[in-house]
């Protein structure tokens, strides 16, 4: 197994106070490496989501650590974390949320643009990742032109266009048949999973657990199993 | 910055419909507010133009006088008060009075008739035809080539009409800077020509004109003319007072305040929404975008930079709709009263930027309040 890449340690979050205190995460710990793709899978409201939101520098968790790559990231100010996730961390949003006025390329580049990085520049990089997504030929399109499976890998040229350590997925097969799905996670793990690189996927889908180099199984905001891919499959 | 200046534009320009309404609804206010202001402005200048024509530095009047077109008579020693005010270099008398023309076609015409001092002229206008030495000739008459003359027939030298029963023969025409406001032709003459031609009061000196020695000397002048119990305006105190009625008196300048801040509320209505509704329907992306990476600052950036843009292009869409209509207003009607000036533009610049600032408030509230969190609940 490669360098670990994250390491949370007693994450917890929780909502209301007292007697009506709700945890949405209780006590999780828990250590994902690089070249390696984490499934958290769990019914509604058994805090993937959120646990996932805590380590990628979105929720402040009430308590407990998240160290990427040696840095804890909570102890940094808040501008430092926007940083992190903008610079260490890329999302596929279950929604995509691309802007429906841009063309595709003009989404893709949407990171780098936030990088101050010049127009040109990254509109030129966001074209070289539409060809490694295999949507070289659809650059000028709006996202309301291209099928639910084709916004998918546009959304994932977007999360990988600043080259980030961490790649997020959240539930992204929700909105695709099977066979798309499985195309996709099968093209992330040919393409997009590396030695630099660490994917964590929150999802539902039983269909595409074969792709999982483990599966961590969450209820009532805990993890109560740790499987591989296959078993999980 | 520049990166995420384009992508904002991008963002606002390509959603053509929103981006119409926007412009459409700021250049309409813009239109309505300058076109409001400008009909002042030009009001304001043709009740100001005895002054701007006469050119004189300093005006004595009786303190009732509002504007020019309403002048009390004076008594003559009045004049020689003045003329005896140390600091005065000379001083002059002005009749300004209305007299009524018979055309030769028969029919009557009202005109302004403003009689200039016999000795000096002072006053008088630019000659584009005939000499100025010929308003001394039995019953003559200059007559101002504005857009009243052809009132009076677009008289020639030589062409002779009555006042008030009285023979008056056109020996020049001339040019002035600016044009009456009430619509009526303006025919100068001497001083005593004019008093023998219009029925007059016991007193005939409807103004002195002074001509101070130097700049510092007017205030000692004006306090002398204080103590004579009349006033010495400089002409742009004169403006400035003739301002002041027509704007505070008359009830226009509420009127017009009126209208203007209504353009302000519709322009306000019309954008604030559409822009709200804009910010409104990519706010899952404004929080993407914030889960992503983009600080609150960017985004409000971005916003800003939309309100801003909309505002700016509207604003000068507005200013050159309104300068298109008032040229063509006044192709088309040579006495309409429009005029563009700095003030009113700039006005209206204070008021398009109140437009984008109150526009982007809600905007901005509601984008810094999003959550990146929110982005992951569908």
């Amino acid at each position: 197994m490669a360098a670990p890449a994250i390491r949370a340690q007693g994450l917890s979050k929780w909502f209301g106070e007292g007697d009506a205190r709700t945890y949405a995460v209780r006590d999780v710990t828990l250590e994902t490496c690089f070249d390696e793709i984490v499934y958290i899978v769990g019914p509604s409201g058994s805090g993937k989501t959120t646990l996932l939101s805590m380590i990628s520098g979105i929720l402040r968790p009430d308590r407990g650590t998240v160290t990427v790559k040696g840095i804890d990231i909570w102890s940094l100010a808040k501008d430092h974390i926007a940083d992190f996730r903008l610079n260490t961390v890329g999302f596929v949003f279950q929604d995509y949320h691309l802007f429906p006025r841009l063309n595709t390329a003009e989404n893709v580049a949407i990171p780098l643009i936030l990088q101050r990085r010049p127009w040109s520049e990254a509109i030129a990089e966001a074209l070289r990742l539409l060809e490694v997504v295999g949507l070289g030929g659809r650059a000028d399109l709006t996202p309301a032109k291209l099928s639910g499976g084709e916004q998918q890998r546009v959304a994932i040229a977007r999360a990988i266009v600043s080259a980030p350590d961490i790649l997020i997925f959240d539930e992204p097969t929700a909105s695709l048949d099977g066979e798309t799905g499985r195309r996709i996670m099968e093209f992330v793990k040919q393409n997009i999973l590396n030695e630099h690189r660490c994917i964590l996927v929150v999802t539902h889908d039983a269909r595409i657990f074969e792709y999982a180099d483990r599966v961590l199984k969450m209820e009532d905001g805990r993890i109560t199993g740790v499987v591989s891919g296959g078993q999980a499959a | 910055m520049k990166g995420i200046l384009k992508l904002a534009y991008r963002l606002l320009v390509n959603d053509t419909a929103k981006f119409a309404a926007l412009l459409v609804g700021i250049t309409f206010a813009v239109f309505l507010m300058i076109q409001m202001t400008s009909m002042f402005a030009g009001i304001l200048s043709k009740a100001s133009a005895t002054i701007i024509n006469v050119g004189a530095k300093v005006w004595v009047m009786d303190p009732a006088v509002n504007t020019p077109a309403n002048s009390i008579p004076m008594p003559d020693y009045v004049l020689d008060a003045v003329r005896s005010i140390s600091g005065v270099k000379y001083a002059v008398p002005l009749y300004s009075g209305v007299g009524l023309v018979r055309l030769r076609s028969g029919t009557y015409q009202a005109v302004t008739v403003l009689g200039l001092d016999d000795t000096s002229l002072f006053g008088r206008p630019e000659l584009i035809e005939g000499n100025v030495e010929d308003i001394y000739a039995e019953n003559g008459f200059i007559v101002v080539k504005d857009e009243e003359f052809a009132k009076l027939e677009n008289p020639k030298l030589g062409t002779d009409f009555e006042i008030n029963d009285n023979r008056a023969v056109v020996v020049g025409v001339a040019r002035v800077s600016s044009s009456g406001l009430f619509g009526m032709p303006t025919l100068y003459t001497t001083f005593n020509r004019a008093i023998q031609y219009i029925p007059s009061m016991r007193y005939t000196v409807s103004y002195i004109l002074v001509e101070p020695k130097d700049d510092a000397a007017v205030p000692f002048i004006k306090q002398e003319v204080s103590r004579l119990g009349y006033d010495a305006l400089t002409a742009k105190e004169f403006s400035a007072r003739t301002t002041a009625f027509y704007m505070y008196q008359t009830g226009l300048g509420i009127n017009i305040l009126l209208m203007t801040a209504t353009s302000f509320l519709v322009g306000l209505s019309i954008s604030g929404q559409t822009f709200y509704t804009f910010v409104m329907e990519n706010l899952d992306k404004f929080g993407a975008l914030k889960a992503i990476g983009a600080k609150g600052r960017v985004l409000v950036g971005m916003i800003l930079f939309q309100a801003t843009f909309s505002a700016l292009a509207g604003y000068g869409l507005g200013v050159g709709l309104c300068a298109l209509l008032i040229a063509i207003a006044k192709f088309r009607l040579p006495d309409y009263a429009a005029l563009i000036t700095f003030p009113n533009i700039g006005l209206a610049f204070v008021m398009v930027l109140l437009i984008a600032a109150v526009s982007s408030y809600t905007a901005v509230r509601k984008v810094l309040r999003i959550e990146p969190f929110d982005v992951f609940r569908t």
